[in-house]
């Protein structure tokens, strides 16, 4: 029996065990809309294409499973464009199905028409324009094996109207035959024996923990590496929550505002050990400084990322949680202690600090919901002064319990990405915690959340300005504030009644005591206006050019 | 430093765009870009000559190796290969210089392939250097236009820089 290609579509999801899809409808994606109706997979309907991609982003990364998105043509595919951009950046598996005009009018400036394919292909892992009906279910097929294999990331399948409308025969092909992509799970044996070599010689190692740790689920891995050798753990925004934030060997974040203790350890290590890290700007800082005197062994599933931007010693290309898995019984139990008394040494000398007493500080809002929490909640944030603060002052004993844009740095991620994560994790405590600033960018999804009876709880942390840009405005223009104090802001615990939601709005600390678990302990949606002192600045800081071991108290 | 790649890819809509796109997004120097089909017709090959250091030439090499539809890629700058490149000339010749033309075309074995009353469009293939001098000898008499294919390049003897089913995609580490 023949069946239109759309409706092969929503088989090739359903074959793919695909559960949930976050869309908007429109006019050329209309006969996939048709197949859907007919179909047990769950569509949650946005309120913008943006809200769909992060919340797609948000439930891949809680869940590990693919997110999908579907769109339409034109102003829905170029609505997705922020979201797709974070997803790559931050390798996350999405599958992306936009409509596109038909065939005989691509091409044509017709109407919702754009070149999505060109637009999203330096953002998507890989894309496709379906020209051949009959391919279509190949290259879903192939779509969510090269979204989820090697270094995950975003493939976008654009998918013309005429063409979803073609009768094909339908087949979901079985395997995947790609020549062009072999991506390497084993690490290389030698490599792996080396690396463990190097390990047994070294006495200063840090272990420097990425995102690939995070994507691969490889906590477990990772602190029986720790423990096995002894050795310090820090991590990137990407790799927090990877380890146990109360755990003696760890050093909290690197880089631009780890901790002293992070960066000083890695600028003064003989081994570092980078798992699924990129040596991104962020994190080293003036690159010749960083480990200067380290050998580095770095495993990546993504050769490129080896010897990209500095000098590799051991290279391990492979899945780390393979290579992890290989290396750990290669190991001795290591119990030498000199250079963890100096790590806790530089830990006890700088420790993270801020004067709690005088207006409510947003750094005691996020070291209070640790608390509340006991750190295992999953916690998606926004991008800003605050989003260091969670980084910095939540203490994570949930591994992939944070989930924020790095990468990108995308404002407006936070609360689409917690939705997104919600959907992923029905019966588990999820918060957001945004800036008034980004906050404001996809509030739209408050709607999606309460037709939905999401008990999402919802954190601003509400200090009237774009914090992170004043911040960069008062270090690098002598505090000439421009464009970042806002004149108004809605009352957001009075949007949130608008919206049916539970509001509260805190002011001060004693309410943060009182009012906080309470609201965390409601059993629906609530959100939590803080407002909290403008004065705060994120602290340490590395400035721009400086060694990480050249950080500033803010 | 030149390097000249042999890279094989999927003859597929926008692979010229996905390649052309990895160069000038990640910011490397492309000299030469020439791409045609292959013996097989689902696989075209593309002849790219890069400027750059070692390192630039890694992450070109794994940059081009994360597109999908980027099959094999070999860097035969360091083999023994034969390259050609074809170009056409269009020099001005009227009767005072028509004959030394005829003769500089003699000399690099070029083939005139069409007159004007002014002009002598010759037609030459042969490596870089010699397609490099015929220029400079044509450039006094004026050159009015001109066309270059780029590179193409194939390594001599059985050494075999094409695609063999089974054949793993070449491992850069
Ligand atoms: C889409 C987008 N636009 C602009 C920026 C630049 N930017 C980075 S942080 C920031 C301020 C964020 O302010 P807010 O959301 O209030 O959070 P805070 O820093 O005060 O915690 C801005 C404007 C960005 N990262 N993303």
């Amino acid at each position: 029996m023949e069946i239109t290609a759309a409706q092969a579509l929503v088989q090739c999801l359903e074959k793919e065990q695909v559960e949930l899809i976050f869309g908007y409808p429109g006019g050329t994606i209309l006969p996939v809309y048709d197949a859907l109706h007919d179909s047990a997979i769950k569509h949650v309907l946005v309120r913008h294409e943006q809200g769909a991609v992060h919340a797609a982003d948000g439930y891949a990364r809680a869940t590990g499973k693919v997110g999908v998105v579907v769109a339409t043509s034109g102003p829905g595919a170029t609505n997705l464009v922020t979201g797709i951009a974070n997803a790559y950046m931050d390798s996350v598996p999405l599958v992306i199905i936009t409509g596109q005009v038909a065939t005989g009018m691509v091409g044509t400036d017709a109407f919702q028409e754009v070149d999505t394919t060109g637009i999203t292909l330096p953002i998507t892992k890989h894309n496709y324009l379906v020209k051949d009906a009959a391919q279509l279910p190949r290259m879903i097929k192939n779509a969510f094996y090269i979204a989820t294999t090697g270094r995950p990331g975003p493939v976008l399948i654009d998918l013309p109207k005429d063409i979803a409308e073609t009768k094909i025969k339908f087949n979901y092909p079985e395997t995947v035959h790609l020549r062009g992509y072999k991506p390497t799970f084993r690490g290389h044996h030698n490599q792996i024996a080396e690396a463990a070599k190097l390990i047994a010689r070294s006495q200063k190692p840090v272990i420097y923990a990425g995102g690939g740790i995070t994507r691969s689920r490889s906590s477990d891995e990772l602190l029986a590496l720790a423990e096995t050798i002894n050795a310090p753990v820090t991590n990137t925004l990407q790799g927090l929550s990877s380890f146990p934030g109360d755990h003696p060997l760890f050093l909290g974040m690197l880089g631009l505002h780890g901790t002293r203790a992070a960066n000083l350890a890695v600028t003064n290590c003989d081994l570092l050990i980078a798992l699924g890290a990129r040596f991104d700007d962020r994190v080293t800082g003036k690159i010749s400084e960083f480990a200067p005197q380290a050998g580095v062994i770095h495993v990546d599933v993504d050769p490129a990322e080896i010897g990209k931007n500095v000098a590799v010693h051991i290279p391990i290309v492979g899945d780390v949680k393979q290579v992890l898995q290989e290396l750990l019984p290669r190991l001795e139990k290591r119990t030498d202690t000199t250079w963890l008394e100096q790590i806790n040494a530089w830990r006890e000398e700088y420790p993270l600090r801020y004067e709690v007493e005088g207006k409510l500080k947003p750094q005691y809002v996020v070291e209070k919901l640790a608390e509340i929490t006991g750190g295992t909640a999953v916690v998606a944030t926004d991008v800003g002064q605050h989003q260091m603060w969670v980084a910095q002052y939540y203490r994570f004993k949930r591994a992939g319990g944070l989930i924020s844009s790095g990468g990108l740095g995308a404002m407006g991620f936070g609360l689409p990405a917690a939705m997104g994560a919600q959907f992923g994790l029905p019966g588990e405590q999820v918060v957001m915690v945004a800036g008034d600033g980004g906050f404001q960018m996809t509030m739209q999804e408050l709607g999606t959340i309460v037709e939905n009876k999401l008990p999402l709880k919802m954190i601003i942390l509400n200090n009237y300005v774009l914090g992170m840009v004043r911040q960069l405005q008062k270090v690098y223009h002598e505090g000439r504030y421009t464009a970042v104090n806002f004149k108004f802001h809605p009352d957001f615990e009075m949007l949130a009644r608008a919206y049916g939601i539970k509001g509260y709005t805190l002011r001060t600390k004693e309410e943060v005591d009182t009012l906080l678990p309470q609201a965390l302990a409601e059993p629906g949606p609530v959100l939590i206006n803080c407002l909290v002192s403008a004065g705060e600045w994120v602290s340490p800081m590395v400035p721009a050019g400086k060694a990480i071991s050249e950080a500033i108290d803010c | 430093m030149l390097h000249t790649l042999a890279v094989l890819v999927e003859n597929s809509p926008g692979v010229l765009t996905r390649v052309a796109g990895l160069f000038s997004r990640r910011g490397f120097n492309i000299d030469s870009l020439a791409v045609g089909r292959t013996e097989d017709p689902e696989v075209s090959r593309m002849t790219i000559v890069v400027d750059g250091d070692d390192r630039v030439l890694e992450q070109v090499t794994k940059q081009l190796h994360k597109l999908v539809d980027v099959i094999k890629i070999n860097d035969i700058t360091a083999d023994e290969y034969v390259d050609r490149e074809l170009v056409l000339i269009k020099v001005n010749a009227d009767h005072t210089q028509r004959v030394e033309v005829i003769q500089i075309c003699d000399v690099f074995r070029a083939r005139i392939v069409d007159m004007g009353r002014k002009t002598l469009t010759l037609e030459c293939t042969g490596n870089h250097g010699k397609i490099n001098a015929l220029e400079e000898t044509l450039r006094p008499y004026g050159i009015k236009e001109l066309v270059r294919t780029g590179k193409i390049a194939m390594v001599r003897g059985t050494k075999n820089t094409g695609y063999q089913e089974n054949g793993a995609k070449e491992e850069s580490l």
